[in-house]
């Protein structure tokens, strides 16, 4: 387990400082990260509450659900870089980055719920969330976020714009070929693509030692003349200034980054595991550099923030949470004759 | 013993043959812990290790691969494909070499490969998660194609593919595992304790019946039955076929039964076009249509992907009342 230490609040105003980052910079992510706790969170009680016995196809949000409680740092330091017309392919796992893109939350939630309001009309579902006023799209197939970020960090090149693609993906994820295939292919042809993978140390219920020969992903970046970096993921600041250093260098014209970021996740891989495949323990250090109390911190720190103004942001963000779900409930289902069409442009 | 669903069935079969034969493996993505996520594996790993039930990296078209080079040198994998749908991660290893290679090498090299891979919607888990895809297994040569819909074919069907030279390809449909986290529509039976064989393209008749023939596999039997149900309320009599393999397929079974209905149904999870229903309702023609009182008619996915929203998922895979209703408007 490999966390930075805290750095002391004359380190940390330096980094700030030489980093241009503002107190208002701070205070939105600070903004974006609660946002998707709170909204992950209120999935995640929705989704439980009407399944006892635990059964996936029943209650008001059905199928499996993968949620990114404590992965936030890394969808909000990252896409805190990024425009709209910025392409972000996500995974499996895609709710912290939608919500960090600036995904409209009510058509997120609603399309959770299958709602005709939702982002895709109810046909995508939680795993497959596609929002083209954000530019933002995932897919439940794992390996499959690499090439098609590659594919649009390829056509900005084409069309001389300086925009950069994102692909989120899993450790588990790295194994793929796609992974290697694109890293090679993205160096080769210089793309504007940052590639981002959040090493939450399981995939499914595998740990990563019992299935990956390297412990770190940014060799593989480097074995393809890739500029790779480690970061903490649990660090917002950490995240954001290395991925602000990719993406710059992606819009002008110097080719791709990976970025490896160490993580974890607070909760199951899907909603009904019953994580026996890792200890307490485990689990309860991980908690203690929980990205958002840690930011929290250091706001409190710097003076950016005294305790008034987090909850106030909090419950702001809890507000608008409580509506988006609100409005994703009081939604009607499609019509089931929507099923039928749509399958050509 | 007594036993819910075919999950549990497929994994017990596995245990007993791993025990007879210590040429078999076991390998996939979480294989030991979740048992394949849909328990086809369960148990397993704690039986027989780490040497024989092996965790893959998210590497389908690696471990297919491996599979079929353990394969060529004498062992026999039994692979998990988690979801059938992700068959495209590996689809190269599977069809041009698991399924061609005794072939191309002249018969040298046979190709003993498992391969148990889930299918099926009905629980909102949407396009990319709910897909069944056996026709595209069925229509490359070289599969053997098998669809368990009980318990005991479940397990005799699975001792069967351990004991081919061939590649098997087991679709458990997840509706049928008997899993707690997932609705039931399959039945509890008392199965042997011991190992046995259920032949390859031998159809089973589900229920005998008079006035219409309806052909399925998998959660359909399950689906047709009950439909079959309600129209013997309504004073018709219909017969419904387990076809258990698509490859081998039996056809005398269906023949037989298509000349004594004259009406035929198929009902199919997968997708209408160029699949299942189209190949079995021309084997049927070729063979009973002077014997046929009306046309054949089909029930399946309308060639859509399957929609996340509950109202266009119902919409989509075919339900016993549609069965029901397509079938009454044929007699
Ligand atoms: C091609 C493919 N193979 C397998 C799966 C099943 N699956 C879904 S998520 C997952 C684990 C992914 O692990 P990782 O990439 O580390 O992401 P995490 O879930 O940890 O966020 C697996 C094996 C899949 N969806 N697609």
């Amino acid at each position: 387990m490999i966390i930075k230490p805290e750095p002391t609040l004359k380190d940390l105003q330096f980094i700030l400082e030489e980093n241009r980052i503002k107190a208002s910079d701070l205070l939105e992510m600070y903004r974006r990260m609660v946002l998707s706790r709170y909204f992950e969170e209120e999935i995640k009680r929705i989704y439980n509450q009407d399944k006892n016995p635990f059964n996936m196809a029943v209650g008001l949000i059905r199928g499996e659900m993968h949620l990114s409680i404590g992965q936030e740092a890394i969808a909000v330091g990252t896409l805190y870089n990024a425009r709209d017309e910025d392409v972000v392919i996500s995974t499996h796992r895609p709710h912290h980055h939608a919500i960090a893109k600036g995904v409209d939350l009510k058509k997120l939630a609603a399309e959770i719920f299958g709602k005709v309001t939702g982002l895709c009309r109810g046909k995508g579902g939680h795993m497959h969330l596609f929002d083209k006023t954000k530019n933002f799209a995932c897919s439940g197939i794992v390996g499959a976020s690499f090439p098609q970020a590659a594919g649009a960090a390829f056509a900005f090149k084409y069309l001389g714009k300086d925009n950069v693609a994102f692909a989120f993906a899993g450790e588990g994820a790295s194994n793929h070929g796609t992974f290697f295939e694109t890293l090679n292919l993205a160096s080769s042809w210089e793309l504007p693509l940052v590639i981002v993978i959040e090493d939450n140390k399981y995939a499914d219920s595998t740990p990563k030692s019992l299935t990956m020969a390297t412990t770190f992903h940014y060799q593989q970046g480097l074995a393809n003349n890739v500029l790779s970096y480690l970061v903490d993921g649990m660090d917002v600041v950490d995240v954001y200034i290395t991925a602000k250093k990719a993406v710059e260098k992606a819009r002008r014209g110097f080719g791709p980054t990976l970025i490896e970021a160490l993580t974890y996740r607070y909760v199951g891989h899907f909603e009904g595991d019953t994580e026996e495949y890792r200890s307490k323990e485990e689990v309860e250090f991980w908690y203690t550099v929980d990205p958002i109390r840690r930011h929290e911190n250091r706001l409190l720190k710097l003076g950016y923030a005294d305790e008034d103004k987090l909850n106030k942001i909090k419950e702001e963000a809890k507000k608008e949470v409580s509506e988006a779900i609100k409005f994703a409930i009081e939604s009607p289902l499609p019509d089931p004759n929507e099923a039928f069409v749509g399958v050509f442009a | 013993m007594k036993i819910k669903g075919i999950a549990q069935a497929i994994a017990n079969a596995i245990a007993q043959e791993m025990e007879r034969n210590d040429r078999i493996v076991v390998l996939g993505e979480d294989v030991t812990y979740w048992g394949a996520v849909f328990g086809f594996t369960q148990g397993l790993f704690e039986k027989f290790g780490r040497r024989r039930v092996i965790d893959t990296p998210i590497t389908e078209q690696t471990f297919m691969g491996i599979s079929v080079g353990a394969a060529a040198v004498g062992l026999h994998p039994v692979v998990s494909l988690m979801f059938v749908d992700f068959l495209g991660a590996g689809f190269d290893q599977m069809f041009n070499h698991m399924a061609k290679n005794y072939y191309m090498s002249g018969g040298q090299f046979p190709m003993p490969v498992t391969v148990i891979t889930a299918i099926g919607g009905g629980y909102g888990d949407s396009a990319q998660h709910s897909q069944v895809l056996y026709s595209l297994f069925a229509h490359l040569p070289g599969f053997k194609v098998v669809i368990p819909s009980t318990p005991y074919d479940a397990k005799g069907l699975t001792v069967k593919a351990l004991r081919d030279p061939n590649p098997v390809v087991i679709f458990g449909h997840k509706l049928l595992t008997g899993l707690p986290f997932l609705p039931f529509e399959g039945t509890e039976e008392e199965i042997p304790d011991e190992p046995y064989e259920v032949e390859f393209g031998k159809a089973a008749i589900r229920r005998e019946g008079s006035d219409i023939t309806i052909i399925g596999v998998g959660l359909m039997v399950h689906r047709s039955l009950k439909a079959a149900e309600m129209l013997q309320k309504d004073g018709i009599s219909a017969e419904v076929i387990d076809l258990r393999t698509l490859v081998p397929l039996d056809e005398d079974t269906i023949i037989k039964s298509a000349k004594k209905t004259g009406r035929v149904l198929i009902v199919d999870e997968d997708y209408m076009s160029y699949g299942m229903t189209g190949e079995i309702t021309f084997r049927i023609q070729s063979k009973a249509l002077k014997d046929l009182k009306v046309p054949i008619e089909r029930l399946a996915v309308p060639d859509v992907p399957i929609p996340f929203s509950k109202p266009l998922e119902e919409a989509v895979i075919p339900s016993v009342n549609a069965i029901y209703e397509k079938a009454k408007k044929l007699v």
